[in-house]
């Protein structure tokens, strides 16, 4: 398979391809260049850590949209058995941007919702870049709600570019079924945990991660408006951006898991492998489902009565200001 | 987040000499009409009907008993926990927005009578940094809520606003869920609440609080949704519907309960208090 790579992972690339190359030739005749190819491995590995060690949030926001990123239906396989696919809001559509269903995490039946963006430009469309009409929250309600009536958590894995912003969206009230997710997510009486995969647009990617714990990958942003957008206000120009400007956006959005992390506002940073979660689908997934478990374990000594109690808390103490009433 | 800002008011003056003050070019027919009438009519064009976007101060006279309004948390302020910085830094434009609003923020909250119904109350202000929602936003509308549970009094919140505030990033987003749990708390405990859209709202707000009202109601010609009507335009290339998004839309696409005048407003809510609470 053709590997993608982003601008500042060029030099990495360069690199892999003379690795390949030496390969090759070594492969076809009697010349062993084994000696070299290890040196060269060597050197793309340090190099890879200092590029992947030192990412700006702009390079970051790139990183979490690369198109080998993996996604929740990649993921689903590989954390749980027996995942069943459920689907439709049993009022007017399926919305494909949002898949969910049953499954087992080792011995654990759980809810996995989860945003998905589609690979590859059919799929992408028919997933709506991963954009959720309001069917799409009001199907993740549903099944939430499921999960509630037979007391089994909830795992949320987010990665969209935000809610879908169209005709129909708007028509069927794309801000109601958000609103009422974030209502009822706040109530609900079961374990809540998301996990925060790639994008983490704006009300599009809250409205599936009010939960009791709140994790993101390494390379994953969470902000109230992408970078893009952000540019378009602050500065007005006609059409004509730079990825510089939207470096700029990035930075003052501080829409790392770092950031995050630093204001906690997550509760915790899931590590990817260098390089990406790409880069080792099936290293990432473990580092996913050992953190679920032991939230899992965690949260399970909780009464539905204190976990709800505790979620409001939790989202009580995040504000920022000064003076009293 | 704030799509609607400053944008036609440089246009008018081009052609027709209008005396400064005097008379006001009516948004939606664009009627130029005296000032006088307008004032008179509550800020409601007498042609068209257009509310005109009104000041958190001035609705409060019009919504709540005279006299009876006291104001909670009105010292609450943003800390910029960003650093935000675009032209200006945040701290400076929010200097610059109190200067200009006579506001400490976007919204004004506190206790009040309705016709003699105590109420708790929250007003958005669109004339501060476009009624966005920021931290002290969300904060004043969940410790209203917390305020009419512990009492057992209806909440009413008219929203104006372009949304969640960009410059608080990723803790204005939050104040979506906070709001929005708060107000789960008032639908266990049977506590009213009747959300009042007000021209514009938008983003975050409507997907929060705004659309979570036990009764909605909008003023004529509002301007009502989730994503800006630019954004839509750009992303989907089409030509929106002549109604679109305004307030007589939402009503027909089963959105909320009714579109209430201003003058009646006060009426109107007084009347639900009575029959459900």
């Amino acid at each position: 398979m053709m590997k993608y790579y982003l601008e500042f992972e060029k030099p990495i690339e360069a690199l892999e391809l003379k690795i390949e190359e030496l390969k090759r030739i070594s492969d076809g005749k009697d010349i062993n260049l084994s000696g070299e190819v290890k040196k060269l491995e060597k050197k793309v590995k340090d190099l890879r850590t200092e590029i992947f060690s030192g990412l700006t949030p702009w390079q970051k926001t790139l990183l979490a949209r690369h198109p080998d990123r993996p996604y929740t239906l990649d993921y689903i396989p590989l954390i749980a058995e027996d995942f069943i696919e459920l689907h439709g809001d049993r009022r007017f559509a399926d919305d494909k941007s949002i898949v969910g269903g049953i499954g087992r995490i080792k011995d654990t039946p759980v809810m996995i919702i989860g945003h998905q963006k589609g690979r590859g430009t059919k799929e992408r469309i028919r997933r709506n870049f991963g954009q959720p009409n309001p069917e799409g929250y009001r199907k993740a309600l549903r099944l939430m709600e499921l999960a509630e009536k037979f007391k089994r958590p909830v795992i949320t894995l987010i990665d969209t570019p935000g809610a879908f912003p169209g005709i129909g969206a708007e028509e069927r009230g794309q801000a109601e079924a958000i609103a009422v997710n974030l209502m009822q997510m706040s109530r609900l009486r079961v374990p809540i945990i998301a996990v925060v995969i790639g994008e983490g647009g704006s009300g599009g990617a809250l409205a599936l991660s009010v939960a009791d714990r709140l994790y993101m990958l390494e390379h994953s942003i969470y902000s109230v408006i992408s970078p893009e957008g952000c540019a378009a206000i602050l500065w007005r120009k006609n059409g004509d951006f730079t990825s510089e400007d939207f470096s700029k956006a990035a930075d003052a959005l501080k829409l790392t898991a770092q950031d995050l992390l630093s204001y906690k506002i997550i509760d915790e940073i899931i590590p990817e492998p260098v390089g990406g979660a790409h880069r080792n689908i099936e290293q990432t997934a473990r580092s996913i489902s050992d953190r679920i478990l032991d939230t899992l374990e965690d949260l399970r000594a909780k009464t539905p009565g204190k976990l709800v109690e505790e979620r409001y808390k939790r989202l009580k103490k995040i504000g920022s200001f000064v003076g009293e009433g | 987040m704030a799509w609607f800002k400053k944008s036609k008011e440089l246009k008018t003056d081009k052609k027709v000499k209008i005396p400064e003050g005097l008379w006001v070019k009516c948004d939606s027919c664009k009627e130029i009409i005296y000032k006088k009438e307008i004032d008179r009519n509550l800020k409601v064009c007498p042609k068209c009907n257009y509310h005109f976007r009104i000041s958190a101060r001035e609705r409060i006279k019009l919504l709540v008993d005279e006299g009876s309004f006291t104001e909670i948390d009105a010292t609450l302020a943003s800390n910029d926990p960003l650093k935000f910085r675009d032209k200006i830094p945040y701290k400076e434009r929010l200097e610059e927005n109190r200067r200009k609003s006579g506001l400490a923020e976007a919204s004004i909250s506190g206790e009040a009578l309705i016709e003699g119904h105590p109420v708790m109350i929250v007003i958005m202000d669109f004339s501060f940094m476009g009624g966005s929602m920021g931290s002290v936003v969300g904060e004043k509308v969940v410790r209203a809520a917390e305020a009419a549970l512990e009492a057992k009094k209806p909440l009413i919140i008219v929203s104006s606003s372009g949304g969640a505030r960009m410059q608080e990033g990723i803790f204005s987003l939050m104040q979506m869920a906070r709001v929005a749990a708060a107000i789960a708390r008032l639908n266990d405990n049977g506590i009213l609440y009747i959300s009042i859209l007000a021209d514009p709202t938008f983003g975050g707000v409507t997907a929060s609080f705004a659309m979570l009202g036990d009764i909605i109601l909008a003023e004529p010609k509002s301007l009502i949704g989730f994503a800006g009507p630019r954004v839509i335009e750009q992303t989907i290339k089409q030509q929106l519907p002549e109604d679109f998004q305004r307030a007589e839309f939402l009503l027909d696409h089963g959105l909320i309960d009714g579109i209430i005048d201003r003058k009646d407003i006060k009426k109107t809510v007084s009347k639900i208090i009575e029959l459900l609470a």
